[in-house]
């Protein structure tokens, strides 16, 4: 079974709450359990933050566009915001003894830690998308 | 309905909230950080945070923890932790934050932690 669900959101933090619920009515319309559940609502919340604070900057002419994307086996969430761009080999690792303490910068850690592939581009158009997988 | 309540009461020295509902970008996170902020204001720098009714927590309200624990040190306090689900437990361990905080299941032995 292939479906796809697409939401254009604007860069408020409300869009945190308003992604992640339509993440899980789309993730347990697509079957998943609990566990998959908490990964994904906590990978959509990190990452849609992420755009809003991070990368549109809250800028209100600037949306965040996200995907999920369910087939057999797999769930997709991609995630796109037209702020500045960033390189993800820049971020700081947040459990190096240095950064322990700093109050910002553990985001793409839960990311990486709840799905099983996340992967960066910067996309032509500016911004930066993020496309993160879980396997089922 | 707010995210996150926060309810107060003293034990002797030792300022204990209790938290219920969510720490999260936003609205969760800021109202633990006025809550902190207040406390220090009136002197109360021995602060015990009881997480037992906090369903959920991000990277944020991870954040405010460690920026809570910061402005209490600062304020030669102390903060710990008490009553962590298994999920904020999870999130500590992930972020290598278990071994900055004292947690405790027991709010006496918490209490009777504070120098």
């Amino acid at each position: 079974m292939l479906t796809e669900k697409k939401l254009n959101l604007p860069s408020v933090i409300e869009s945190v709450e308003k992604a992640a619920s339509e993440a899980e009515k789309f993730a347990r319309a697509s079957g998943l359990g609990e566990a998959e559940l908490f990964a994904i609502d906590m990978a959509v919340r990190e990452s849609v933050a992420n755009a809003v604070k991070h990368g549109n900057k809250f800028a209100a002419d600037k949306k965040v566009d996200i995907t999920f994307f369910s087939t057999d086996g797999v769930f997709e969430i991609t995630v796109r915001d037209y702020g500045e761009g960033f390189l993800v080999e820049d971020v700081p690792d947040p459990t190096d003894p240095e950064n322990l303490l700093k109050a910002s910068g553990r985001g793409i850690l839960f990311m990486n830690n709840f799905m099983d592939e996340v992967a960066w581009e910067n996309p032509a158009g500016g911004g930066m998308i993020v496309k993160m997988v879980k396997k089922l | 309905m707010a995210e996150l309540n926060i309810s107060e009461r003293q034990a002797g020295d030792v300022t204990i909230l209790d938290l219920d509902g969510k720490i999260t970008i936003g609205e969760g996170s800021v109202a633990l950080r006025n809550a902190i902020r207040r406390l220090l204001g009136e002197g109360k720098n021995k602060i015990l945070l009881n997480l037992g009714s906090v369903g959920y927590i991000d990277s944020s309200g991870i954040g405010e923890l460690v920026s809570s624990f910061t402005a209490v040190n600062k304020e030669s306090g102390q903060l710990k932790l008490l009553n962590l689900t298994q999920k904020i437990q999870d999130l500590l361990a992930i972020t290598k934050l278990l071994t900055v905080f004292d947690t405790f299941d027991d709010e006496g032995d918490a209490l009777g932690s504070f120098n």
